[in-house]
């Protein structure tokens, strides 16, 4: 059994290096049904609310200090738009977020600017969050000057210098552009942006996903070793799920809006439990072919419904190989803990668990890209502020 | 003899005020008839640039394309542009990465797939159009009579690509190039063209050339893979000997770099050092050298040869990574 004693040292190590030990287990922020819906709009003078799309549809999850948690999902999914509106990037409709025990949706002007600072973003494409025209120097400035932290130069310059020490560049890049750097350093600058606020939460969306292969485990160490040096907060959103399963200890599951599954990264790939989650971790390839040659596949049907229409019940029910004529198509499965710490939004987990249910043939629904029309469940509508 | 055998093919960009970049560099391999061929690498290896001079489609100003691409003993380099045009579609089908900008906006479906059997059996449009709706059943679209009217903007990604595989497997092509053919797409949809793709490869007995940046694709799919590095092959090996025994320091590199899903979780990944831009012109040396943890004195006198393995394969290297080294 080495392989046991080397997970419980790398968890061992990573809980001594993170932050401080009170602060462990705390929860640095939690969300409370949180939802975001966007109006469609339409007509030629006045403008009127045609439908929403249930970006993000009631999502309550809660990350504790020091500790990463993991959103995965496909395109569409609303992972992207829980990431922006927890930091209020995009306004959430409804909800509650509890940043280090205060709401941050009731923060109005200069509290909530403040309040940024200990919230921070690293976003997925480098060259396209960055200024071309501003030297990094520039570009790490910013963020200190408009919290008004860089009055005394040699201090800043001293900041600068270590942050850019922190996530592997040399001092020199100060002086450079972004279009000067390779897409690996350019997430790096990326990474001291959000880093020179010194900030406690950091929303990483799809950090890696547009880096080569070779340089992705670069970055995803960088960002390991961050969180063991300065006991940051993490929330990464990925579509990758072996990036994820790496990085994060809690790792959440979203489809169409709503987070189906959650639980700590080894339970959720020791045993995924929500039918959605088992068909997505069948589907990504392992770079291995004894594991692909013995590999059974769960393919599933048709595509991801249009989230300005989705369907009623459970949200996943349209493409589910375990779908059930009761309860499935009209009652929403709420996320409930099945066991221990393993939270599972389906009816009949424990059944499929079990094995007392088995899998059945889905015919694929025919879904339309530019689906828009009459928006489902008129009861939960909240108009957008 | 083999269905497609590539002979030092060479693709030099000269643009005029630019210095001459050899995007692809004396790149050989050979596609036995039903066969599955990888090309693996990253960006910038001249995967695509590879495929693209295969097919003949990289434009004739500002590029030098030198070798030999023999397709059933065919030089296709040499062909006159209208017996290209006859072999392209007809012979060898091509997927590419992104659907929707290789299909036309403003041309229904149908008449898209259709299109190709006018052109390449002399089918009129009806019976085209006939034919063309059993394509999209086959390739897994529901309701394929509806579809035949739509416009590609009123399907979905995953749907779109069904599309493109059943406009390139319309004549039954000996060979089929897809070119990064589940990179735009979900892992959900992925799994579902990646199946759909293995089934037709075996049921038509096509050849088909998979080019991607993803290991695991290739784990899947590939008899023989070539893993490509600054335009050169760098090492050749069956499926299953170099995912158990990478002899190449890079390949080595890639597949302890990315994280697996049945990994041990906290461990740390072993990351290649620098990228890709720092290389060096392999006329001074092996282009990784300088990103290699196994580099001797002999990487920066000259390039590597490619050079037999007693496993079968090829490899272009001076100490390679030993055959007693496991990987993950």
């Amino acid at each position: 059994m080495t392989e046991r004693t080397g997970t419980t040292d790398g968890a061992a190590t990573g809980q001594a290096g993170a932050g401080d030990a009170a602060e462990q287990g705390r929860p640095l922020i939690e969300l409370r049904d949180v939802k975001v819906h966007f109006p469609i709009k339409s007509g030629l003078l006045f403008d009127r609310t045609v439908g929403y799309v249930y970006a993000v549809d009631g999502v309550s999850l809660s990350i504790n200090a020091g500790e990463t948690y993991g959103l995965v999902g496909e395109s569409g999914c609303g992972k992207s738009t829980l990431g922006r509106g927890l930091l209020r990037l995009v306004e959430p409709t409804d909800g509650e977020i509890v940043f280090d025990g205060t709401d941050v949706r009731a923060l109005k002007g200069e509290a909530m600017r403040k309040a940024r600072r200990r919230m921070q973003m690293i976003f997925q494409d480098p060259l396209s969050s960055l200024d071309p025209r501003q030297s990094v120097e520039s570009l790490l400035v910013e963020g200190l000057k408009a919290h008004g932290l860089a009055d005394d130069k040699e201090a800043t310059s001293r900041r600068l210098r270590d942050t850019l020490q922190a996530v592997g560049l040399p001092a020199s890049a100060l002086s450079r552009y972004p279009h000067e750097f390779s897409g690996g350093q350019r997430q790096r600058i990326g990474i001291a942006r959000a880093l020179v606020l010194d900030p406690d939460l950091i929303v990483a969306d799809e950090p890696v996903s547009a880096l080569d292969v070779s340089i992705q485990a670069q970055v995803l160490n960088l960002l390991e070793d961050l969180q063991n040096e300065r006991g940051l907060t993490y929330l990464i959103i990925a579509h990758d799920l072996a990036v994820v399963r790496h990085i994060a200890d809690t790792v959440g599951v979203m489809y169409l809006g709503g987070l189906v599954e959650e639980a700590s990264s080894d339970d959720l790939y020791r045993e995924p439990m929500h039918p959605y989650t088992k068909a997505l971790m069948s589907a990504v390839p392992v770079p291995d072919p004894l594991v692909e040659d013995r590999r059974e596949r769960i393919l599933l049907a048709g595509d991801l419904p249009s989230p300005t229409n989705p369907p009623a019940g459970c949200r996943f029910h349209t493409r589910c190989p375990w779908a059930q004529p009761t309860r499935c198509a009209d009652e929403r499965p709420a996320l409930r803990e099945v066991v221990g710490g393993h939270r599972v939004a389906c009816h009949f987990a424990e059944d499929i668990a079990a094995g007392r249910l088995r899998p059945h043939e889905v015919e694929p629904e025919l879904v339309r890209p530019d689906e828009g029309g009459t928006p489902g469940d008129p009861g939960e509508l909240i108009p957008t502020p | 003899m083999s269905l497609l055998d590539v002979r030092d093919l060479s693709v030099v960009f000269q643009r005029r005020g630019e210095r001459p970049f050899t995007a692809v560099d004396q790149v050989s391999f050979t596609v036995e008839p039903g066969q599955t061929v990888g090309l693996v690498g990253e960006s910038g290896c001249g995967k695509s640039v590879t495929s693209l001079a295969v097919m003949g489609l990289l434009p004739k100003r500002g590029n030098r394309v030198t070798g030999e691409v023999l397709f059933e003993g065919t030089d296709l380099l040499k062909l006159r542009p209208d017996d290209l045009r006859d072999r392209r579609g007809r012979d060898i089908g091509m997927i590419f990465q992104d659907p929707l900008s290789s299909l036309n906006p403003v041309i229904p479906i149908g008449v898209q797939v259709a299109e190709v059997l006018e052109r390449h059996r002399g089918m009129d449009r009806r019976k085209a159009l006939r034919e063309a709706r059993e394509l999209l059943d086959a390739v897994g679209i529901p309701d394929p009579d509806r579809r035949l009217t739509e416009f590609p903007h009123q399907i979905s990604g995953g749907m779109r690509q069904r599309a493109l595989i059943a406009i390139a497997l319309a004549c039954k092509p000996r060979l089929l190039i897809a070119d990064e053919p589940t990179t735009a797409l979900d892992v959900t949809i992925q799994a579902q063209i990646l199946t759909l793709l293995k089934q037709l490869v075996d049921e038509t007995g096509t050849a088909l050339i998979m080019i991607t940046h993803d290991l695991g694709v290739v784990a899947g799919l590939c008899d023989t893979v070539n893993v490509l590095y600054g335009g050169k092959v760098v090492e050749r090996a069956a499926r299953h000997e170099l995912f158990a025994r990478p002899r190449h320091p890079y390949t080595h590199g890639l597949l302890n770099s990315v994280p697996r899903l049945d990994s041990v979780r906290g461990e740390r990944l072993h990351a290649i050092r620098g990228s890709v831009a720092d290389n060096i012109p392999w006329v001074e040396g092996c282009a990784f050298a300088p990103r290699c943890d196994n580099v001797v004195d002999a990487c920066l006198d000259g390039p590597p040869p490619l050079e037999p393995t007693a496993s079968g394969g090829d490899l272009r290297c001076n100490n390679p990574v030993s055959e007693e080294v496991a990987v993950p």
